[in-house]
């Protein structure tokens, strides 16, 4: 039985699909939105503190389960099939809404050096990294839609390092937590610029949802009265709304089909009861994050194209990166815990770029709450036994008085870091999965120390009586995560990318690639409101080139 | 579409298998009260979780449950590892017996913690160890005990809440109670 023809199909409803889902179809296009995983409901999500997406010990809460396992060819070049919850599998939700029904939301706009990094410093030895073909200023109305449509709270206008914006966010922040009050006072003595971090979280009532209820379950977790935005509780009702768009949960894309005149004629899946079907389209889009999309782009081969949709020149899968986290943890002898959610509140971006002997930089803020078990396996890494009555009364102690300042550091894309498709292990649909190697470039190390140096500078400050450097980053491990980016790189050459400034895929006039796939670097910052700019910016161009439909190519 | 359809059912069915061949030991009926435990297992776990955290002022990892976390979680979450904590337990209990002539649950507090030192760093005595890594086996034990009494009550640990209230944090939780405070008050 053959389905209703389309105008687009788009695969996967994160950050990116869900809104390009929403433009077009607002702009009467009919749309097909596929996504692998369930739709939840707030209801759906136990406050579980071992099964969420931030600590899955007992599993991810919203997926992907063990039908999917990747590969992760260590640096010795052994092979080893892991399942969702192990670190090398750079796990992002499989669920409507993607990462963003269960993300911590912070809200940042890239600064403009973010997208000319190779201007501002030059070339960098043993990496690829380059302008983007877009600048901020291409990117800020778009920003600036992302924050009033998708809904951001928070104040930077304490952050003298923007960009510049025309219009504030749509929410004021939440009311500052015990840590805000320590953080803030103390980085104005060190002559930092401190402010509330944005947030995709309404403080105030927004958009027909409630406010915040401050609980200590958010980051990892659904938002259990909706006040966290993502798409499925923004733009995906309105995409569905408009009469034009269906949203077909549980339904595993398997390859993007192509004709003999190397057009894009439609998506090949399997639908939840596991059947394969085929969906024609005038137009695909590839919005599965940035490992499952060149999977699938490498999956839909051909007589055409033998390496896969996109890879002429070998970058799909390149350029694999994430964030090296960095930063301190302090102890103090004052209570800190207030259960206050969601924790972290308090921002600064003076170490983003300019700093000496290296390039580029990222952000500090303080840390979500964390649970007790997470404040309990993190004890080695502030000095204390992980077992017996000293641990013991650590936490009792310590519970209560400790906090972490962190953020991500801009890391340098490595060509070798790379997403391929694994000849051997294939998923329970047969399909072969992703294959996950590479290694961080040395620039990230020294990145991470000199960031670690700085928020134990904040801590001491603020108050702590011991403190503590974070050493999460090595540099003979691919990178990726949850913040995974750069494997179809946006450029204006073809030899050295695989989309262009509107994220098309080069030499086919109907595939796009949408999402954080085609961030050239990934910024010292959370990337999901750069993924929602430039989902925005990118169907904006689709429906104004829109010619109405091809016909069934 | 009928072949398809045969096509998912044999999916189903590898998968089915493939987890069935995972579980490998048999959980449940084995006539104790356990799951997946023997009775001189439980014994030894929980005299080794009561050493990771040691009953004071507060009750320690085996009043909390503990053991039946574990022993939970192996016959689901972690059903890959009940080969190492079957090999594990016993291999603690055979160190024991040559160092000292007793079970690890029988020994004194002191003789325990000396004997999880050594294992920690991997230089428990005995023949079992050169198969496995005893400071592996260790991790896997801190790890879980930790999950099991600081984690939800949900999977069978944590019993009454017991770690969070030692903690100090309100259990049950109350959802919602800071909705009332104004975000205009800002610093």
């Amino acid at each position: 039985m053959a389905l209703k023809h389309v105008n687009a199909v788009v695969v996967g409803s994160g950050a990116g699909g869900g809104i390009v889902a929403k433009e077009l179809s607002e702009a009467g296009l009919s749309v097909v939105l596929l996504e692998r995983g369930k739709w939840f409901t707030s209801f759906d999500d136990r406050k579980d503190d071992l099964r969420n997406q931030r600590t899955s010990v007992l599993g991810p809460s919203f997926g992907p389960d063990e039908r999917n396992p990747r590969v992760y060819a260590d640096s010795s070049g052994s092979e080893h099939v892991v399942p969702s919850n192990h670190w090398a599998y750079s796990n992002n939700a499989a669920c409507v809404g993607g990462g963003t029904l269960s993300y911590g939301a912070m809200a940042w706009r890239f600064m403009e050096q973010d997208f000319r990094l190779r201007s501002s410093y030059g070339a960098v030895e043993g990496s690829t990294l380059d302008d983007w073909p877009i600048s901020y200023a291409d990117l800020e109305p778009f920003y600036e839609k992302a924050e009033w449509e998708i809904g951001v709270s928070g104040d930077d206008s304490g952050n003298v390092f923007r960009a510049p914006r025309r219009r504030p966010l749509p929410m004021p922040p939440l009311s500052p937590n015990r840590s805000f009050q320590m953080l803030k006072p103390a980085a104005e003595r060190l002559g930092l610029h401190p402010f509330h971090i944005p947030m995709l979280r309404n403080s105030v009532p927004y958009n027909g949802r409630g406010g915040c209820m401050r609980c200590r379950w958010c980051v990892g977790y659904a938002c259990e009265v909706s006040a966290k935005c993502g798409t499925q509780n923004t733009v995906i009702p309105r995409a569905i709304e408009t009469g034009n768009c269906e949203l077909r949960a549980e339904c595993i894309a398997k390859e993007v089909i192509t004709n003999e005149r190397g057009r894009v004629t439609g998506v090949a899946y399997f639908d939840a009861q596991g059947r394969l079907q085929e969906q024609t389209a005038d137009l695909v889009v590839v919005s599965c994050s940035a490992v499952e999309s060149p999977r699938l782009l490498l999956n839909s081969k051909s007589r055409m194209f033998p390496n896969g949709l996109g890879n002429r020149y070998d970058w799909v899968g390149r350029n694999l990166q994430g964030h090296s986290y960095t930063g301190a943890s302090g102890l103090f002898e004052q209570e800190i815990y207030d259960d206050l959610g969601p924790g972290a509140s308090i921002a600064i971006c003076d170490f983003n770029h300019g700093n000496p002997g290296f390039v580029a930089g990222g952000l500090l803020a303080n840390e979500f709450l964390r649970s007790p078990y997470q404040v309990a396996s993190a004890a080695a890494e502030v000095g204390i036994p992980r077992w017996g009555s000293a641990h013991k009364d650590f936490m009792r102690r310590y519970f209560k008085r400790n906090m972490t300042v962190m953020g991500p550091m801009q890391e340098m894309p490595v060509f070798e870091s790379r997403v391929q498709v694994d000849p051997k292990v294939k998923d329970a649909w047969g399909i072969p999965v992703a294959r996950i190697s590479g290694r961080h470039h040395p620039n990230d190390l020294l990145g991470t120390e000199f960031m670690a140096g700085k928020a134990e500078a904040w801590l001491k400050e603020a108050g702590a009586s011991k403190t503590f450097r974070l050493h999460w980053t090595f540099l003979d491990i691919p990178s990726g995560g949850q913040h995974q980016a750069g494997t179809c790189r946006m450029g204006n050459d073809p030899n050295t990318s695989v989309v262009d400034k509107y994220c098309r895929v080069h030499d086919m006039d109907n595939l796009y690639v949408i999402d954080g796939s085609v961030h050239v670097n990934n910024g010292g910052f959370n990337p999901v409101l750069t993924i929602m700019a430039i989902a925005y910016h990118a169907s904006d161009n689709l429906v104004k080139t829109w010619k109405g439909t091809h016909g069934r190519g | 579409m009928q072949s398809r359809l045969k096509l998912s059912r044999r999916v189903f069915l590898q998968t089915a298998m493939a987890a069935a061949a995972a579980s490998g030991l048999a959980c449940g009926r084995n006539g104790t009260p356990w799951r997946f435990l023997t009775i001189e297992e439980a014994r030894a776990l929980a005299a080794i979780s009561d050493q990771i955290i040691p009953p004071d002022q507060d009750p320690g990892a085996s009043w909390a449950g503990v053991v039946n976390f574990i022993d939970r979680q192996l016959c689901g979450p972690y059903k890959s590892l009940q080969a190492t904590y079957r090999r594990g337990l016993a291999a603690v209990d055979q160190s024991s017996r040559g160092l000292y002539g007793k079970l690890f649950a029988d020994l004194s507090s002191e003789q325990q913690m000396i004997l999880l030192r050594q294992l920690e760093q991997g230089k428990a005595p005995g023949a079992i160890w050169k198969q496995a890594s005893s400071s592996e086996f260790f991790g896997y034990v801190v790890d879980h005990t930790m999950q099991g009494f600081y984690g939800d009550p949900r999977h069978g640990g944590n019993r009454e809440g017991v770690s969070w209230k030692m903690l100090g944090l309100p259990y049950p939780p109350i959802r919602g109670r800071q909705q009332n405070i104004s975000p205009k008050k800002n610093a």
